[in-house]
């Protein structure tokens, strides 16, 4: 909580996009959770993000379900749709609100305990179907809304607060996307938006379900020495296995075209995420390198970050189902629901 | 780049901007703070302490604070800060038992202080309550100097003068009134131990143009500043109907609108430049003009035309201005004629001392100017100090009050035989405003309001009497949101790096976009291009904090519009961020046992 809401005064010198609105057009409500809470930095990069790819706030729904990450929503683009729903249930209904406009920007945040416990099974067929969402997990391994106990994500010797060790084996959300056949996946730290608006940027463009994994300290109740999902742990264990840049459509690219950069994924509306090598023969784009890599990093007790994979070339939900191009919501009454006559002739077919 | 040194007064002094730029350094939040709270005599005291006549200050002052005031770089209007003065002058209490008391034994030392302007009377309220014999001699009957004698009652009235100046002088200073001091040789003989020459700028500039001097002139052609003594002494009553003013500085406002009481009918000032190098203050430039006044740019006086011995107008070259060579030049593109029956000057003042000797140890320049310390206000005679206009010609209260209060200190350490080099340097307070969780001992929400305007009294009540004030002082409502406005920049961000996690709160909270934490850079210069928001503003500061613990990087705040709103130390979650109460101590003769601390 603050004393205040933010005062309606920007800088003046704050940059405008191309629709003319400043990163503050892009803010909502102040936000209630703890000083120093990852999830607000997390906050800060998707407004951050959204900013830079001038999305329209009118045209994106915020969705979430239960917990500390999912009050998140509430604290960014207050212009834009949002559905807050049951625990754990915020994939299923993202995959609603797709079916039904395929047009909109969607954005899902969750937690460990909303996607890895409660709503695990939700998660794991959003991902299935290639539902086209961009997933944040704001993964904390901790369940700070009641308290600071262990998480599904929290690592084994992991102490609590109190000092306690974790003795249960944590789920990681990238190996176990790269498993379901995810086609983007990657894993940030709050700590780090230089690393995590590109990511954010590129997931939000991607063609398909786009999960990232975002380290973010529970500062009241995990970020203590012992803890290894504190700042300072995160910080000493990161190991950024692959760093990208999102490279938009239609504009002059003004990041450096180092002789660093390895490998071009173009993205299906035209813009590009360039990858710069920062680990010898990581291949972002070999999904069982990538699970290899990610899974020898964990077994050094290192946190593997960046995009650490990504298939534009896959089918999304629509194409699967062949669904029309135009957003069912747009579409005439008469062409959605065509009448007994119809649906008896769809019956015979079955017959 | 090294970091910042916040235990140096500077770093946070200059943050607040208002304080910084004025000449005393009044503590003007702190004051507009307890305005807020109704515990305006406290405000007038606090006031008082730096500035001595609030209440003159708070109607005349030429305002320093407020084209400094962070408000005006937020949404473009500084906080009314003079006119909030008033308020507290105003509707103070009697506070005569709360001032600075003579004790009744004398340290021996004996002062004379040539002038009883507001120079003079600083440094004999500095120095009074030390147990200084001080004697002014004033050429009037009143005290006040050109406070009294050049700013006209509707503007500043007698009451206020007489309430301040004798503050001072009901201490126990001894004013020889109606006395000249016509030689400083004989002043110096009568044994004092130091002399203060606190006399003013008292000679207008003179236009020696032709006809200055024929037919009527010398009753219709005025000097400014002698005209409004005149008028102040009532010598004057009158002026004829078409009245030109030459100048436009606040003098030349001062003249128009006491023509205008006077029955002038048509009154035009007439500048050399265009509005925007006129050395009015804005404010009185539209207060003229409320009242009619016409204002005439790009004019050069060239000649009195006479008809019949008797003044009908005068003649003036039309300029116009470019830059040639960076420097402003004029061209004459045709003359004009502007009929008048009556002109005043106003086009500067002088300094004259035609009373000091020269060959008495005090030198002066080719312009007969005196050679004085801009420190320490002595002048070559080691027991000869200036103050005020008298030192450096024209410049405006504040500044004489300022001088005052440094040749006092100056004066002091004379007298006791120390150096007067040897002055302390300004101290600091340094205390948290933290009350509680997200409870601050300062009202840390932002008010959108905008910059309350100053009511005036009716243009045909004004013009009734000439001692009939305009402006009438803001009313409660306007006043409790006026200081409202004021972002508190004494409520300081102070930052313990070591404490720091690099969460980032403060960066996603800052609502204006202040705070970067970024790799160390090699130079300021490459620093501000690379901040949330650039820091162009290079007349701001920029904060830069010791190495982060976790990343090395450091802490960088852009200080240029910070709005001490708090809410970076509201979301810090180990209290790296606090907010803190910066009071500047200021080595004032009269407080020499002041504790100085520097508190961080």
């Amino acid at each position: 909580m603050t004393s205040i809401a933010k005062p309606p005064v920007r800088h003046p010198g704050l940059p405008r996009n191309s629709l003319g609105l400043t990163t503050r057009d892009y803010e909502g409500a102040m936000s209630t959770l703890c000083a120093g809470c990852g999830h607000d930095s997390v906050t800060a990069a998707i407004v951050q993000a959204f900013w830079e790819l001038a999305v329209p706030p009118h045209r994106a729904a915020k969705m979430s379900g239960i917990g500390c990450s999912s009050k998140t929503t509430a604290y960014f683009m207050k212009g834009s749709h949002g559905f807050n729903s049951v625990h754990g249930r915020m994939p299923s209904v993202t995959s609603g609100a797709n079916a039904a406009n395929r047009d909109l920007t969607y954005i899902g945040i969750s937690g460990d305990g909303d996607s890895l416990s409660i709503g695990l099974g939700q998660m794991c067929h959003a991902i299935r179907r290639s539902v086209r969402m961009l997933y944040v997990i704001e993964n904390n391994g901790v369940y700070g809304l009641t308290k600071g106990q262990f998480s599904a994500s929290s690592d084994i010797g992991s102490t609590s607060k109190r000092g306690e060790a974790n003795v249960q084996p944590p789920i990681d959300p990238c190996l176990l996307a790269l498993t379901l056949g995810a086609t983007f996946v990657a894993r940030g730290f709050s700590g780090d938006k230089a690393q995590l608006v590109p990511i954010i940027k590129a997931g939000l463009k991607h063609n398909g379900f786009a999960l990232i994994d975002v380290i973010s300290p529970c500062v009241s109740f995990n970020d203590h020495e012992g803890s290894t999902k504190s700042y300072k742990y995160t910080r000493e264990h990161e190991v950024e296995v692959s760093a990208a840049d999102f490279v938009p459509l239609r504009r002059e690219i003004v990041a450096p075209n180092s002789p660093e950069a390895t490998m071009t994924v173009t993205m299906h509306d035209g813009s590009s995420v360039r990858f710069r090598k920062t680990h010898d023969s990581y291949d972002p784009t070999d999904r069982d390198a990538a699970y290899q890599h990610v899974r020898n990093c964990t077994v050094r007790g290192e946190v593997a970050t960046g995009l650490l994979f990504l298939r534009e070339d896959e089918n999304d939900m629509h194409a699967m189902s062949r669904t029309v191009p135009t957003p069912l919501v747009d579409l005439p009454f008469e062409s959605l629901c065509p009448g007994a006559s119809a649906l008896d002739a769809l019956m015979d077919e079955f017959r | 780049m090294r970091p910042t040194d916040v235990t140096d007064p500077h770093h946070y002094h200059k943050v607040v901007d208002c304080q910084y730029a004025c000449p005393a350094h009044t503590n003007v939040p702190e004051y507009l703070r307890l305005i807020a709270q109704g515990r305006y005599s406290d405000s007038y005291m606090l006031n008082r302490e730096s500035n001595v006549f609030p209440g003159i200050l708070g109607r005349t002052c030429d305002r320093p604070c407020e084209p400094a005031c962070r408000r005006g770089r937020v949404d473009g209007k500084p906080v009314a800060i003079c006119r909030l003065k008033r308020v507290a002058a105003d509707l103070r209490d009697d506070i005569t038992d709360r001032l600075p008391k003579a004790p009744s034994e004398k340290n021996g030392k004996r002062l004379a202080l040539v002038g009883a302007g507001p120079a003079s009377l600083t440094v004999a309220n500095d120095l009074m309550p030390l147990g200084y014999d001080v004697t002014i001699f004033e050429k009037y009957d009143k005290a006040g100097g050109l406070m009294r004698f050049n700013i006209p009652a509707f503007r500043l009235p007698a009451a206020v003068l007489d309430d301040e100046t004798n503050y001072i002088i009901d201490m126990g200073v001894s004013v020889r009134f109606g006395t000249s001091v016509t030689s400083m040789k004989a002043l110096l003989a009568e044994g004092y131990d130091a002399v203060f020459v606190g006399s003013g700028a008292p000679k207008g500039k003179e236009l020696d143009l032709p006809g200055r001097h024929n037919g009527n002139a010398k009753d219709v052609i005025h000097i400014g500043i002698e005209w409004l003594g005149s008028v102040h002494f009532g010598h004057i009553e009158k002026i004829e109907p078409r009245v030109l003013i030459i100048g436009v500085g606040n003098t030349a406002m001062d003249c128009c609108r006491s023509a205008k009481r006077l029955g002038a009918t048509d009154v035009k000032v007439v500048a050399r430049r265009s509005r925007p190098h006129f050395k009015a203050s804005p404010w009185e430039l539209e207060d003229a003009e409320e009242e009619k006044v016409e204002i005439v740019e790009n004019h050069a006086p060239r000649t009195f035309i006479h008809e019949n011995g008797k003044l009908v107008g005068m003649e003036f070259e039309r300029l116009e201005w470019s830059e040639v060579g960076g420097k402003p030049t004029s061209a004459v593109v045709g003359t004009v004629t502007i009929p008048c029956d009556s002109v005043i000057l106003a086009i500067g003042q002088d300094n004259a001392f035609p009373w000091i000797e020269r060959d008495i140890g005090i030198e002066f320049d080719q312009w007969g100017m005196p050679a004085v310390d801009k420190t320490t206000m002595q002048s070559t005679h080691p027991e000869v100090f200036f103050g005020g206009d008298a030192a450096w010609g024209p410049q405006n209260i504040i500044w004489a009050v300022e001088h005052g209060h440094q040749a006092a200190v100056s004066i002091h350490q004379f007298c006791q035989g120390l150096s007067v080099a040897d002055r302390q340097p300004f101290g600091m307070n340094l205390v948290s405003a933290k009350l509680g969780m997200h409870a601050w001992s300062y009202n840390n929400d932002y008010n959108p309001s905008p910059r309350s305007k100053m009511q005036h009294e009716e243009l045909v009540k004004r013009f009734s009497g000439i001692g009939v004030e305009v402006e009438l002082g803001f009313t409660p409502e306007q006043t409790a949101t006026e200081v409202e406005r004021c972002l508190n920049c004494d409520i300081e961000t102070h930052f313990a790096s070591k404490l720091c996690i690099e969460c980032d709160a403060c960066v996603d909270v800052c609502p204006v976009s202040c705070l970067t934490i970024a790799p160390p850079a090699d130079n300021e210069a490459s620093l501000r291009t690379r901040l949330t928001a650039p820091a162009e503003n290079l007349t701001q500061d920029v904060y830069v904090s010791d190495a982060l613990p976790q990343t090395k990087r450091v802490m960088v705040k852009d200080e240029d519009i910070c709005l001490h709103c708090g809410l970076c130390a509201e979301r810090c979650p180990t209290a790296a961020w606090d907010m803190r109460k910066f009071e500047l101590v200021i080595p004032y003769a009269f407080a020499e046992t002041r504790p100085m601390v520097a508190a961080v």
